[in-house]
């Protein structure tokens, strides 16, 4: 167990003596930049609240990532999948004036939701039917998505007066509240935290948990036990991305409220290290994805103050995935199987069932 | 207009087909390398700065060389000797050199927004060749690196399909441990395909600054990488399957510039999504991996 939590940092340590090493071939201190970045994340109540703002995307599309790693199906397109379920909540979100509000904003998350179920679905069909890669089917899937959300802001849901490529701003009766104002506190991260425990008991209390993550460990083994792969394929795709869209959806309802071009940053992408430092655990990917919205929240101080771009957190984000899978020994050995694929003795020799209960 | 249309398509196809062509080395010795795309990026980023400061398109293309090879050699040492998982990584490579190219470009260009020009790589005419109505300008009159992508499609042909070495390659691909056996060295030839590919994409990713853009924008390589890795599955791992899937993808990106000088009522975002689309249809109609080497993207452990 120490070890679990051990790992994880001592692959960030490491990550930040090479990020040092960026940070001096840019001229710049890594200690002041590392000190603004920790201001502007948590250096006021406002700084911490708004962290915690970041952090909920990566919330959900750490989820999306880590239920998806777990069968070994590997989504690449959570970010087109929260692009989709924010298209597809910006789209009914401004139709819903004369709704009750809790009845609004719960058609505005179940649409989300199902945009991205649809987008990832496609992927998941297409793996299990027409033996399609999900990686790169989830790839060209995140480039059209891109590009349907900037028809729709230009085109179908640009607003009335169309002087600037968005869409109208939805129905008040459809926006999540927010708390402690002016903080963006809001419902969704307690969605998302609740989604989360979810996720847990889905994976590890489930009879579906049990063959999704024995898909994970050796394809070929679970269906010996009787999991109908092609299946199992196709819903684990579009539960993954009804998370990622079901992000989108929080997003546009309580942040955005409104449809742009680049809504997400990258969140889908980022949820890749974020499900790594979270081992692919659904409670762990809380205080991940809490670390990295804080990166994110970080580096808009660290451009102000140490004039380093805010690209240097995708440095950050490559170099902590690649160190995490560098720091692969046998201790890991339940992640190491889900990620890192069985080796080759264990994977002919035992049952993958054998050792799942305790895992 | 079908002059310049078909001079666009050879443009944009060939730093996809380039890109593919070490893919496909990569591919056939039995890994899938997902950080072509930040490999490209690279070497794109590399050529420009290092012409740009040096004058000399020479050195920047060797920049992008050394780049894209040393993009690969993090990524092999990850995957062909630590076994990790190939798509993670190679996702993350990607994302590692997106970070990278951006902090290093604000820092050496400003963020001011003024295009950093470079001079073109020349033009070598084919001599009569090129002053053949329509075929001349579209196929004799290119820079260097197209010529040798175009001919790199031959010449892998034969590497892989009839040469000693290419049998050791599709072994390592196809049973590795069978190779290994048989003391073909899986680890070094795996190492070989993805220095030689990180040569390629990063020469790849040189076209796009020194010959297509003249300059870098952030993300310049804006998935062409991705587009590569398509164009291996849909060109069946063959080297003239990938030449035509390449000219079929540079067909659908000049679509764009054509369609959208002519005004056309149809939004504009529909060609850019087109070659994302296309991959997915083609795909999807064909089916994907049946013809892929047995043992592709699986981590190669030595009992």
């Amino acid at each position: 167990m120490l070890s679990s939590i051990a790992k994880p940092f001592a692959a960030l340590l490491v990550a930040a003596a090479l990020i040092s090493i960026v940070l001096a071939a840019l001229g710049a201190s890594p200690l002041g930049v590392f000190a603004a970045l920790g201001e502007g994340a948590f250096g006021s109540w406002y700084a911490c609240v708004d962290t915690l703002v970041k952090s909920t995307p990566l919330i959900f599309t750490g989820l999306a990532v880590s239920i998806a790693f777990s069968g070994a199906l590997w989504n690449i397109g959570a970010d087109g999948q929260l692009t989709i379920g924010a298209i597809a909540a910006g789209a009914i979100g401004t139709h819903l004036g004369g709704f009750p509000h809790s009845l609004a904003v719960a058609i505005v998350l179940i649409a989300g939701a199902l945009g991205g179920a649809a987008w990832g679905g496609v992927a998941g069909w297409l793996r299990a039917r027409r033996d399609v890669n999900e990686v790169i089917s989830t790839i060209m899937l995140n480039f059209v998505a891109v590009q349907m959300l900037s028809w729709m802001v230009h085109g179908p849901l640009m607003e009335p007066s169309r002087a600037y490529p968005t869409s109208s701003p939805i129905a008040s009766a459809a926006q999540l509240d927010f708390y402690f104002a002016p903080s963006r506190v809001n419902l969704g991260m307690l969605l998302a935290i609740l989604l989360a425990a979810a996720c847990y008991m889905l994976l590890f209390n489930t009879s579906v948990g049990f063959e999704l993550r024995a898909m994970g460990r050796n394809r070929r083994a679970a269906t010996f036990f009787g999991v109908r792969i092609p299946a199992l394929t196709v819903w684990v795709m579009a539960l993954s991305g009804a998370l990622a869209g079901l992000g989108g959806a929080v997003q546009v309802s309580a942040i955005s409220h409104r449809l742009y071009e680049k809504l997400s940053p990258g969140w889908g992408f980022e949820a890749i290290a974020v499900a790594l430092v979270a081992r692919l655990n659904p409670l762990g990917i809380i205080p991940a994805a809490i670390l990295f919205g804080a990166l994110d929240n970080g580096s808009q101080a660290m451009q102000r103050t140490q004039g380093i771009s805010p690209e240097l957190v995708q440095v950050i984000q490559g170099l902590v995935i690649l160190i995490i899978l560098a720091f692969d020994t046998p201790a890991w050995s339940g992640l190491r199987e889900n990620i890192f694929g069985a080796s080759n003795d264990d994977a002919a020799a035992v049952p993958p069932v054998a050792e799942m209960p305790d895992a | 207009m079908l002059e310049a249309f078909l001079i666009s398509v050879i443009t944009m196809a060939t730093p996809i087909l380039l890109a593919a062509l070490g893919e496909l080395l990569v591919e056939e010795s039995g890994v899938v390398n997902i950080g072509i795309e930040g490999a490209m990026l690279s070497g794109a980023f590399a050529a420009l700065t290092i012409a740009y400061f040096s004058g000399s398109t020479a050195l920047g293309l060797a920049g992008a060389i050394v780049a894209g090879v040393a993009i690969n050699a993090i990524f092999a040492i990850l995957v062909v000797n630590l076994n990790v998982n190939q798509v993670v990584t190679g996702t993350a490579v990607s994302i590692l050199a997106l970070g990278l190219t951006g902090v290093f470009y604000r820092k050496l260009f400003g963020v001011t927004g003024k295009a950093f020009m470079v001079a073109p790589i020349a033009k070598i005419p084919l001599g009569p060749l090129a002053r053949i109505p329509l075929l001349g300008p579209v196929l004799f009159d290119h820079n260097a690196l197209v010529y040798f992508t175009f001919l790199l499609v031959p010449a892998l042909w034969y590497l892989i399909a009839r040469t000693r070495y290419g049998l050791r390659l599709r072994a390592c691909g196809e049973r590795p441990e069978a190779a290994d056996a048989l003391g073909l060295g899986v680890i070094a030839t795996r190492w070989q395909a993805l220095l030689v590919s990180g040569a390629l994409t990063g020469l790849a990713g040189a076209f796009l600054t020194l010959a297509y853009a003249n300059t870098f924008v952030e993300n310049i390589s804006a998935g062409r990488g991705f587009v590569a890795l398509s164009v291996v599955i849909v060109g069946r791992w063959n080297s003239w399957g990938l030449a035509s899937a390449s000219l079929l993808f540079g067909a659908a990106m000049a679509l764009q510039f054509g369609l959208q000088a002519l005004g056309t009522v149809v939004p504009y975002q529909l060609f850019l999504a087109l070659p994302y689309a296309l991959t997915l249809i083609v795909l999807a109609a064909f089916g994907g991996q049946a013809s892929a080497p047995s043992a592709l993207g699986e981590p190669y452990r030595r009992n």
